[in-house]
C-alpha cells in the first residue's frame, strides 16, 4: 500500500491541520509517513502546498514525483489546479469550491470549475457552506479532509482518533465540532458520486 | 525505544537533547528556526536546565555556543546559510581554536531559494575552514548524527559542521529515539592556551588543524554515513550525498539499482570508496543538492579522465534544488506526460497581511516621498521586504542583515538625499546598530525608519531582542533626542504620521522614526496563550 497526497491551498487555511490529522492516522495505523512543508516566506498569504507520503513500506523522497500523486487535497479551488501536473492519470481531485481572492487578476470562479470539472476523478464541495452549517466556520479544512476521506487508505475511526488526538488540546467543544466536520464532509463525497 | 513524529528540524532538536548538550545558541532563520524552537518548549530540555532562547545574530550565538564548549560543555548554535556569513568570523577561527566541549554547528542551506537571498552551500563552508561535515539525508539519520556528530567532535577536539537542506528541514518523518546521554562536567581545557589565538599560538593551532586533517579523512572514510553499495552494471557509478539519495532512491522500486552507488552523509569526502568507485565505474554522476561540491573535488581529483556528470558538466541544472524528476532525468529515464497546469492559474506570492502595521507605515513613506525622484528606500530582511511588491513598491534594495542602514548613508554621502533606510526591530539589533553609529559619527543626512512590530515575524514570530530597547539604543549610540519619533502606524493617524515623516526627511543629520505596532499574529497568538493559561489555571483551582 502507498498514497501519496498533494495538500494545496493559501497560507493560513490551515492546510498543516490536515496533513497532521492525516499524518497521526497513518502512524497510528502503524504506516511509514513522509510530509514535506511549506514553511517561511509564502506562508505570509502565498500558495503553499504540502507533500504527504504514507505507505507500508519505507519512504524514500520526501518530495513526490510529478504525475505520480494519488490525491490533491485542495482548500482552494485554483490552487487545486495549480498541483495537476502532479496527479496521476487516475488520480482524485477533492477541492473546496470557495475561492480566496487576494490578488488582483483572480481569474472567474465559473472558469476555475470547468477546469475542476474537467478531471475525470474529482469531488467539487462548498467546504465553507459545510462548515457554517455546522456552526464552525474554522472547519472548512477538516470538511474537506472528510470528503477526501473515503479514498484515503486509511480506517475512518483512525481519522476519527487523530482529529480527538490533535485537536484535544482546545477543549471538547472543538473536538466535536472537527469530527462532526469530518462527517459532513464524508457524507457530502458519497452523494457526490450518487448524483 | 520510542517512535516519534518530527520534523527534520525537530529531529536535530532531539537529537541534540538526548546527546546530552548543555545549552542551543540560534538566531531565527528559515528553514533553521524550528530547531530552536523545539528545544524553547520542551519539558525535557527545561527539565534538564538546557539553555535556550534567541540571540541578538548569529554571531553572538556561535560565540556563546563556543564559550560552552571551552568549559567542556556540549552545545549547538543553529543558523539558517546567510546566517553563517555573520557568524563567520567566529566560526572560522572555532576551527583553529578547537573545540573542548563537543560543539555542533548546524546551517539550513536554501536551495531554490524558498526563503532566502541565496543558495550557498555551507560544505564549502566547512571544507574552507578545514573542520568534518555531516550531511543527513533524512530524519533518522540527522536524529543519529548528533550522538555521533558530538563523539567526533570531541574525539578529535575540533567543532563539527551539520549542513541541511530546506526539504530535509520542513519535511516530517518517524524517529526512533535513544537513551538520553548525561551532561557533561565543567572542565577546561587541556592545553591551556589553545583559545588564545595570538599569531604565535595560532600558528601552532593551524599545525595542528593540518596534522588533524588525514585523521579527519580517515575517520570519514571508515563513517557509518558513508557507504559504498556494489552493483552489477559498471556503465555508470552514482555518487549521492545528503538527501540527494532519497531522489535517487525514489526512481527504483524497491531500491533495487543496478549501478554502483556510494552514500555520502561525512566529509572531508571519502577518498577511498571515490576511487573505488572511480576504478571499477565508466562513467560518474553526481547527485547534490547545492554547489557542485563533490563534482568540483572529483574533477580536481582525477582531472579529465572518466566522465563526471553533473551540475558543472550540465547533465543537472546548476541551480535550484533537486527533485525525483530531476534525478530520473539524469538518469535517462524518459519521464511521463503529466497533466498540465491551466493557464487561467494565476500567481500568488506572498504579500503583507490584512491590517498589517507595515501597510500604513509604507503609505505615509510613499506620500512623503512623492515630491522626490524614485530609488531614496534602502531596505532589509523581514517581513516588510513584502513592500517591493504591488500595491506599495516602496523600498528599492534587499541585500543582507542590516544593510539598509549602511547603504543610505553611502547614498547620502555620496550626495544622494534624501536617502532612506527601512529596517524591522530585530533586523536592527541583529546588524543595523553599528551601521546607525557609523552615520551619527559621519553626520550623514539619513531617515532611519526601524519598523517596530515587537517580534521576528517572517521566521514565525520569535522573540524580538530589541523590544522596549530601540529609543535608548539610538539615543546611547548619539541620535539626537528631537529626532528620535515613535508614531502608531494606523490609518486614522496617516496625516499626523505624513508630516512627521516629511519633517524628518528634511533635517539634514541622522534621524530614527520608529513606527510601532505589534503584529497582528503575534498579538493574536498572546490573546490565545492567555486564554489558554486562564483555563489551565480554572482546572487547577
Amino acid at each position: 500500500m502507498k498514497q501519496d497526497i498533494i495538500l494545496a491551498g493559501v497560507g493560513g487555511q490551515g492546510i498543516l491541520s490536515i496533513a497532521a490529522s492525516i499524518g497521526t492516522a497513518a502512524i497510528n495505523q502503524g504506516l511509514f509517513l513522509k510530509q514535506a512543508e511549506v514553511h517561511g516566506m509564502s506562508q505570509r498569504g502565498g500558495d503553499v502546498h504540502s507533500d504527504l507520503r504514507i505507505s507500508d513500506k519505507e519512504i524514500a523522497s520526501d518530495l513526490i514525483p510529478a504525475g505520480k500523486a494519488d490525491l490533491i487535497i485542495s482548500v482552494e479551488p485554483m490552487e487545486a489546479l495549480r498541483y495537476l501536473p502532479m496527479l496521476s492519470k487516475d488520480g482524485w481531485l477533492i477541492t473546496n469550491i470557495v475561492p480566496y481572492v487576494n490578488i488582483p487578476d483572480y481569474p472567474e470562479i465559473d472558469d476555475i470549475l470547468k477546469e475542476v470539472k474537467k478531471i475525470k476523478n474529482h469531488i467539487a464541495i462548498d467546504a465553507n457552506k459545510v462548515a457554517m452549517d455546522i456552526g464552525s466556520r474554522r472547519s472548512a479544512n477538516i470538511v474537506i479532509l472528510g470528503a477526501a476521506s473515503p479514498y484515503l487508505d486509511l480506517k475512518f475511526e483512525e481519522l476519527q482518533n487523530a482529529i480527538r488526538q490533535i485537536f484535544n488540546r482546545k477543549g471538547d467543544k472543538v473536538v466535536d465540532l472537527n469530527l462532526k466536520a469530518l462527517e459532513m464532509g464524508r457524507e457530502f463525497a458519497n452523494n457526490f458520486l450518487k448524483n | 525505544m520510542e517512535k516519534v513524529l518530527l520534523l527534520g528540524d525537530e529531529a536535530i532538536a532531539q537529537g541534540a537533547i538526548d546527546a546530552g548538550i548543555s545549552g542551543i545558541y540560534a538566531y531565527p532563520g528559515t528553514p533553521s528556526t524550528e530547531i530552536m524552537e523545539y528545544v524553547i518548549t520542551s519539558d525535557e530540555a527545561q527539565k534538564n536546565n538546557i539553555r535556550s532562547g534567541w540571540a541578538s545574530n548569529e554571531k553572538t550565538a556561535m560565540e556563546a555556543s563556543l564559550g560552552m564548549s571551552y568549559v567542556g560543555k556540549r552545545s549547538i548554535v543553529c543558523m539558517k546559510h546567510v546566517g553563517l556569513n555573520v557568524a563567520a568570523d567566529a566560526f572560522i577561527n572555532s576551527a583553529i581554536t578547537g573545540a573542548n566541549g563537543g560543539l555542533i554547528v548546524v546551517v539550513a542551506d536554501d536551495p531554490s531559494m524558498h526563503s532566502s537571498q541565496n543558495e550557498q552551500d555551507s560544505r564549502f563552508f566547512g571544507q574552507f575552514a578545514m573542520i568534518p561535515v555531516l550531511e543527513p539525508s533524512n530524519q533518522q539519520e540527522a536524529y543519529d548524527m548528533m550522538h555521533y556528530g558530538f563523539d567526533l567532535s570531541e574525539k578529535f577536539g575540533i567543532p563539527v559542521l551539520m549542513r541541511i537542506t530546506t526539504r530535509l528541514a520542513h519535511s516530517r518523518s518517524g524517529v526512533v529515539k535513544k537513551t538520553r546521554r548525561k551532561q557533561n562536567e565543567i572542565s577546561l581545557p587541556k592545553t591551556a592556551n589553545q583559545f588564545i589565538l595570538l599569531p604565535s599560538n595560532a600558528r601552532k593551532r593551524f599545525r595542528l588543524l593540518l596534522d588533524n586533517q588525514p585523521g579527519f579523512l580517515k575517520d570519514s572514510e571508515s563513517s557509518p554515513f558513508n557507504k559504498l553499495y556494489q552493483g552489477k552494471d559498471s556503465s555508470l557509478g552514482i555518487i549521492a550525498s545528503g538527501i540527494a539519495y532519497n531522489y535517487l532512491m525514489e526512481n527504483f522500486s524497491d531500491r533495487d539499482i543496478p549501478y554502483p552507488v556510494l552514500k555520502v552523509g561525512q566529509y572531508p569526502l571519502p577518498k577511498h570508496q571515490v576511487s573505488d568507485l572511480y576504478e571499477q565505474c565508466d562513467e560518474i554522476l553526481i547527485l547534490e543538492d547545492g554547489y557542485p561540491m563533490i563534482e568540483e573535488t572529483i574533477n580536481s581529483y582525477f582531472g579529465l579522465g572518466k566522465k563526471i556528470k553533473g551540475r558543472i558538466e550540465g547533465t543537472l541544472q546548476r541551480d535550484g534544488e533537486l527533485n525525483p524528476n530531476k534525478v530520473a532525468s539524469a538518469l535517462g529515464f524518459v519521464l511521463e506526460e503529466t497533466l498540465e497546469m491551466p493557464g487561467l492559474v494565476a500567481p500568488r506570492p506572498p504579500k503583507l497581511c490584512k491590517g498589517c502595521p507595515h501597510i500604513y507605515s509604507y503609505n505615509a513613506l510613499n506620500d512623503a516621498l512623492a515630491p522626490y525622484t524614485k530609488g531614496r528606500v534602502f531596505s532589509d530582511i523581514g517581513c516588510y521586504t513584502l513592500g517591493a511588491l504591488e500595491p506599495f513598491e516602496a523600498i528599492n534594495t534587499c541585500v543582507d542583515m542590516g544593510a539598509s542602514i549602511t547603504m543610505a548613508k553611502g547614498a547620502a554621502d555620496a550626495g544622494f538625499v534624501p536617502a532612506i533606510s527601512v529596517i524591522g526591530d530585530s533586523t536592527f539589533t541583529h546588524s543595523g546598530m553599528t551601521g546607525l553609529l557609523d552615520a551619527v559619527n559621519d553626520n550623514s543626512p539619513i531617515t532611519v525608519i526601524i519598523l517596530d512590530n515587537g517580534t521576528v515575524a517572517m521566521t514565525g514570530g520569535q522573540k524580538s531582542q530589541a523590544t522596549g530597547k530601540i529609543e535608548k539604543i539610538c539615543e546611547a549610540i548619539g541620535v539626537e533626542k528631537d529626532h528620535i519619533v515613535v508614531m502608531d502606524p494606523s490609518p486614522k493617524w496617516h496625516e499626523k504620521n505624513l508630516e512627521a515623516f516629511k519633517k524628518e526627511i528634511d533635517y539634514q543629520g541622522v534621524s530614527v522614526i520608529i513606527p510601532r505596532r505589534e503584529c497582528l499574529h503575534t498579538a493574536t497568538q498572546k490573546i490565545r496563550d492567555e486564554k489558554k493559561k486562564k483555563e489551565l489555571e480554572n482546572i487547577q483551582n
